[in-house]
């Protein structure tokens, strides 16, 4: 599975170029406004292309992330992909209760994080050593909050709870708990 | 002019607070306390930007919390709501050029916004309480960490801002509809449904000839729409302070309520349902409305595809009753289809609508070139930018790919929530502001050109850098909500400290232009009664 952070670097590219783009053209229309132009008449085919590229736009960029980005199906499907292993996680008075001190994961293996939450609603994220996301997810409590992720590199994963559940709970952090290794 | 003269009486005392009506008093009221407030949330802002680069000793993670809860809300219903409900108070009549329906109700909306603010505000800043604005179930109700007495009050608060805001909702479709006194009996019905776009939508199915004239401008059917959306959000806000305030007073007398009787998850959809009737239902109709109203006050032409924006801002309010669950796409146990249809699907309808408002406004404005680049112009111009850029980013995140890696990371809060408030929404109410400065104060002078350019640059570079450092720092993993507390993002964050403090020099310049061209005397002035007639608008000799 491709890692996420190539994904995030794929966006960063694609935002930026973006936001430069839009600055420039901003920029560029209010110079222009400002002066006498040839025609000041718009055209309503160049409207309607702009609504029809808009909507190609909204409705294509979620099938393209769904058929790029591994994890989306994953995700959807879950409850029909059998787990090569299974953590069972407990989070209550602002802790995480772990199964075992550490927990360990083949590269290649597909690992199922059920957590349930005893009391308020918190987040559940596993962190590189450079404290980038590699994915989170909610804990709300009374629910069933499960994922699954496919590791294909191995390394070191710190827990962290990414949600707030008051500031009791602004340092629930595991460090290095989560280790991917080689077979 | 000396300076002790204009700071007491105004650039050049053009600016006679007994010349105002009511009205225009009223107004003024609303836009001085919108920026006090705003000014709140700006300083709150600062000290968090500075406790993001190295935590200050002496405030507690408590006290960090507690303005981390009070920013948003003091920011969007006590400066945000102050002046969309003045300037709409006063635009509807003004447009539709008949008297509001009630200058009382004005009043106590005016007061239950400003005192209400005030009390949560306090009760935050000395109980502490502080679940956030989102207010996860059961956080609310956590009482191992809450003081239950500070959260009734901060709840009461919020509530006055609800039940002034239902009356500011009373107002203005009653404004709509009703028939003022001496007038020929007037089509309240028919105004209404033209209002909300119900006989718009009718004649989608008529013939031709069949089709019935729109009664009231789009701007005021803008208004309208904003408004339904203004009218849900304040009844889900007040049964759910309702329902936390039930809580806090079983546990006050001793006899602690089960709070699993609340479906944590039902409840996560029901408030962000409610929430999101404000981000994604008022602001961007809201915002639509006036810069059509901006674009053709500053060109003076008709706007360009009017039925298309109009049949525009209809889909809008229907998209923003069911994008809700877009916010919910991190959370395993919310069903599929809401995640796919509503929080997908139907949120990549925003890009649509607000896009089209995009290219309908760029056009107006174009087809009345060449434009001098007044401070409404440039301002609108900032607006427009400000959502070209924060809408993608937020249809990037609702996505369920790019969300499970941007969920409650400072990409959410910084280049699509910030930019969207300071640059897209902000810029707009400062162009409103521009443009009804002169008519609202009878004719007062701007103290300096120089500031209003300054307060432009400073305020559009401090936003999008501080959203854009913000961003670069969620991409890396940064998360809101939480404190770092050894430094991990310190480059990020100190670059986006600077352009904070940018934004607050902005806003100090644009307080310091406002007051010097009121003068002191003016602003105090403002707060005085009028002993015009409450039902004039602007002086009888400028009608």
């Amino acid at each position: 599975m491709v890692d996420s952070q190539v994904v995030l670097n794929g966006q960063t590219i694609a935002y930026t170029c973006y936001a430069i783009a839009i600055i420039l053209v901003m920029g560029w229309f209010g110079y222009k406004i400002t002066r006498s132009g040839k025609s000041s008449k718009i055209s309503h085919a160049l409207f309607y292309s702009f609504t029809g590229f808009l909507v190609v736009l909204g409705v294509s960029l979620h099938i393209v992330t769904y058929n790029t980005i591994p994890w989306a199906p994953m995700d959807i499907n879950r409850d029909d992909i059998k787990p090569d292993k299974v953590f069972n996680i407990t989070v209550e008075d602002h802790q995480f209760i772990l199964p075992s001190e550490k927990l360990i994961i083949n590269v290649g293996d597909k690992a199922l994080f059920d957590v349930t939450s005893n009391d308020l609603t918190y987040g559940f994220g596993l962190f590189r050593n450079d404290n980038s996301m590699l994915f989170q997810m909610q804990v709300v409590p009374g629910h069933r909050n499960d994922i699954l992720w496919q590791f294909n590199k191995s390394g070191v994963y710190t827990i962290r709870s990414t949600e707030y559940s008051g500031p009791k709970g602004a340092q629930m952090i595991l460090k290095d708990v989560v280790e991917v290794t080689a077979k | 002019m000396s300076f002790k003269n204009a700071f007491m009486n105004g650039e050049q005392g053009l600016f006679k607070p007994a010349s105002l009506t009511p009205m225009q008093k009223l107004i003024l009221r609303f836009v001085v306390i919108g920026l006090i407030y705003y000014g709140f949330a700006v300083i709150e802002g600062m000290i968090m930007r500075i406790y993001q680069i190295e935590p200050i000793k002496a405030i507690s993670d408590f006290q960090y919390f507690t303005l981390l809860t009070a920013h948003p809300l003091v920011g969007i219903i006590g400066s945000t709501y102050s002046l969309v409900f003045g300037a709409f108070l006063f635009l509807v009549p003004f447009l539709m050029k008949k008297p509001l329906w009630s200058f009382k109700l004005g009043n106590w909306t005016f007061l239950l916004v400003t005192i209400g603010t005030l009390t949560f505000w306090l009760a935050g800043f000395i109980s502490h309480y502080a679940p956030l604005y989102t207010l996860y179930w059961p956080l609310p109700a956590d009482f191992s960490q809450f003081n239950p007495v500070g959260g009734s009050i901060f709840i009461i608060g919020i509530a006055l801002v609800m039940v002034g805001t239902v009356f500011f909702v009373i107002n203005i479709f009653k404004t709509i509809a009703y028939t003022p006194e001496g007038w020929e009996k007037q089509p309240g019905g028919a105004l209404l449904a033209s209002a909300i776009g119900y006989s718009g939508l009718r004649n989608l199915f008529r013939k031709k000839k069949e089709q019935v004239k729109h009664l009231v401008s789009l701007p005021v059917a803008a208004i309208a729409r904003g408004t339904v959306d203004t009218a849900l959000n304040a009844g889900v806000l007040l049964f759910t302070g309702v329902l936390i305030l039930v809580y806090m007073i079983a546990h006050l007398l001793g006899g602690d309520l089960k709070d699993t009787a609340i479906d944590a998850l039902l409840y996560k959809n029901w408030f962000w349902w409610g929430l999101d009737l404000i981000a994604d239902g008022l602001v961007l109709i809201f915002v639509a409305g006036t810069w059509y109203l901006l674009a053709t006050m500053i060109t003076g032409k008709k706007l360009f595809m009017q039925n298309i924006a109009r049949a525009a801002l209809l889909v809008e309010l229907v998209v923003s009753w069911t994008v809700w669950s877009h916010h919910l796409l991190s959370d395993q146990a919310q069903p599929g289809f809401l995640k796919i249809i509503s929080g997908e699907m139907v949120t990549a309808f925003e890009l649509i609508t607000q896009g089209l408002a995009f290219y309908i406004t760029l056009a107006t404005l174009w087809s009345a070139r060449p434009l001098k680049m007044s401070n409404e112009l440039k301002f609108l111009l900032g607006g427009l930018l400000g959502f070209a850029l924060a809408v993608p980013a937020g249809i990037m995140q609702a996505d369920i790919g790019l969300n499970r890696i941007l969920h409650n990371t400072q990409w959410i809060i910084g280049p699509h929530v910030h930019v969207a408030i300071l640059i897209g929404l902000t810029m707009t109410l400062y162009s409103a502001v521009y443009i009804l400065f002169p008519i609202v104060t009878n004719g007062a002078k701007l103290y300096s050109q120089k500031l209003a350019n300054f307060h432009f640059w400073a305020h559009l570079i401090g936003g999008i850098g501080m959203g854009a450092f913000m961003g670069m720092a969620g991409l890396e993993g940064m998360l809101r909500r939480t404190i770092y507390l050894n430094g991990e993002f310190n480059l990020y964050m100190i670059l986006a400290g600077i352009c904070g403090a940018l934004l607050l020099l902005a806003f100090l310049a644009f307080f310091y232009n406002i007051v010097m061209s009121l003068g002191l005397k003016g602003v105090i002035g403002i707060f005085t009664p009028s002993k015009l007639n409450v039902k004039d608008l602007v002086p009888s000799e400028q009608k």
